[in-house]
């Protein structure tokens, strides 16, 4: 789940990058750059929740 | 582009400025020293120098080699017709700078600061348990590849710099004083570094409490935030001179700005925890005073005193809920409160440009002979801009900074010994303790 989510939040930055260079349009590029952020913010869960302690870790 | 060369105006007020920011570091310092325990208190001093020091030796190096400053030489790559500027290609070892008062030689003298700024905001989340040489060595990297890297685009006409000119976003990516560069950045790493320790032990339980570990002397934290402060008007000042083309006559504008946001946002978090634990938290309040001061760093020079309120005290009350969240949901063990107030209050002082930045002038954040006129324009896709370094920050600066600190951590193990962190960092890795005339709680050396 770690590995995962690492790899959307990067893969969240290049569909940024993409929306910057491919579209010339402001809102097609606003709206890919935005779905660009929407799978940063999916990584981003991904990757705490990887972190959560297992209950019989916790001491 | 700038001038290589300011007016001699310019020139005093950037040095003056420059030379306030080393408070920043001594208050960012004393707060970190103050949240942790009182067993690791002298290590956390001697962690935070060690890693000022390594931080400038690395800049030093070849950190600047790589960030360079607006208008320097530099690895640029075309796509579809445009340039991408990406990494700086000065020499090492600062062998081209010439201390003559260029500007580029302010930025150098700026930036060897603010890397150490950047390097201290992680030893905040690692609190009594990361060890020094492994502090020395994450430092290294972050003053010598993520630091320089981000900062190029940002302060060295790279890329993000560059959005507004070759594809009309807003005036590229701004940053006056460092909210992305320095403070999101030094978050984002506290947020790998935080990962990769784990919490303290005793910090989450099986029965799902998370007891609160205080920290020792709120008298540090909060002689650290007046300390911040004054660093904080010399940061945003001198960032705003060196890398937005502004004039010191602006700097009173930054200043207000500034100390109202660090205000509004400190009695912000002071009323939510007055509220709702019926008094006022010390360290809370002293993170929303920090948050308040990262929050402005972005936008002061662009903003209305008004509006730094407003910014001020949303971040307050942000950063004070995402302390909780971080704590309690995320099971993320951050003894200073770094990654809410540098992480999270970063990320939204950048926003908050985007939302409320207003350009009566040039901005001069890239290399060129003159601003096209739509950057010129009141209204624009600033917040586009903005919002595209947000997810660099998050999408290329995180994964970058965890991957690297993880991979480093196979090679130095991070954290230290069961024993030692139940001994106290200072004895364990320092031989002495930092208060060696108190008396020892026994209850604090108990096996949990």
């Amino acid at each position: 789940m770690n590995a995962v989510g690492f790899l959307m939040l990067v893969a969240g930055w290049f569909l940024v990058l993409a929306a910057i260079v491919l579209f010339a349009s402001p809102p097609l590029r606003t709206a890919f750059v935005l779905a660009g952020i929407a799978v940063e913010t999916l990584g981003l869960i991904l990757v705490f929740r990887s972190h959560l302690i297992p209950r019989e870790e916790k001491r | 582009m700038p001038a290589t060369r300011l007016s001699d105006v310019s020139t005093v007020a950037c040095i003056f400025f420059i030379f306030l920011v080393p408070l920043a570091a001594a208050g960012l310092t004393l707060m970190n020293v103050g949240l942790g325990r009182s067993r690791s208190a002298g290590h956390m001093m001697m962690a935070s120098l060690c890693s000022l020091a390594v931080a400038a030796l690395a800049y030093f190096a070849c950190g600047f080699a790589w960030q360079g400053f607006i208008g320097s030489t530099a690895h640029v790559f075309n796509v579809s017709g445009k340039s991408w500027n990406w990494i700086a290609a000065e020499p090492l070892f600062f062998r081209k700078l010439t201390f003559d008062g260029s500007t580029a030689s302010l930025a150098a003298l700026f930036q060897i600061f603010c890397v150490g700024i950047a390097a201290l905001i992680p030893l905040g989340s690692g609190a009594d348990r990361w060890r020094l040489r492994a502090i020395c060595l994450s430092t290294a990297l972050l003053a010598a590849l993520t630091y320089p890297l981000f900062a190029h685009w940002v302060w060295g006409g790279g890329w993000l710099a560059q959005l507004g000119v070759n594809y009309g976003i807003g005036r590229g990516f701004l940053d006056v004083g460092g909210a992305g560069s320095i403070q999101a950045l030094g978050g984002l790493t506290a947020l790998g570094i935080t990962w990769i320790l784990g919490p303290r032990r005793g910090k989450y339980s099986a029965d799902g409490m998370a007891p609160a570990i205080p920290g020792h002397n709120a008298v540090l934290v909060l002689f650290g935030c007046a300390l911040a402060l004054v660093g904080w008007i010399g940061l945003n000042s001198a960032g705003a001179i060196l890398f937005t083309g502004g004039e010191p006559s602006g700097s009173a504008l930054i200043a207000i700005n500034t100390m109202l946001a660090a205000s509004i946002s400190a009695l912000t978090g002071a009323l939510i925890t007055k509220v709702r634990f019926g008094k006022p938290d010390a360290s809370l309040t002293a993170n929303g005073w920090v948050g308040g001061l990262v929050a402005s760093s972005a936008s002061c020079a662009f903003i209305r005193p008004i509006e730094a309120v407003v910014i001020g005290a949303v971040a307050g009350a942000v950063i004070i809920f995402s302390v909780e969240l971080f704590e309690l949901r995320m099971e993320v063990d951050d003894p200073g409160g770094s990654i809410s107030v540098h992480a999270v209050g970063g990320i939204w002082g950048i926003l908050a440009l985007g939302m409320f930045g207003q350009f009566e002038r040039p901005v001069l954040n890239v290399a060129g002979d003159s601003v096209p006129a739509a950057m010129n324009a009141i209204t624009s896709n600033q917040w586009l801009a903005q919002l595209i370094g947000v997810a660099t920050l998050l999408g290329f600066v995180l994964p970058l900074t965890y991957g690297v600190n993880r991979l480093l951590n196979r090679f130095t193990p991070y954290r230290v010994s069961v024993e030692g962190e139940r001994q106290g960092m200072d004895l364990h890795e320092l031989g002495a303790g930092a208060y060696p005339e108190f008396v020892t709680h026994t209850d604090e050396f108990l096996p949990r």
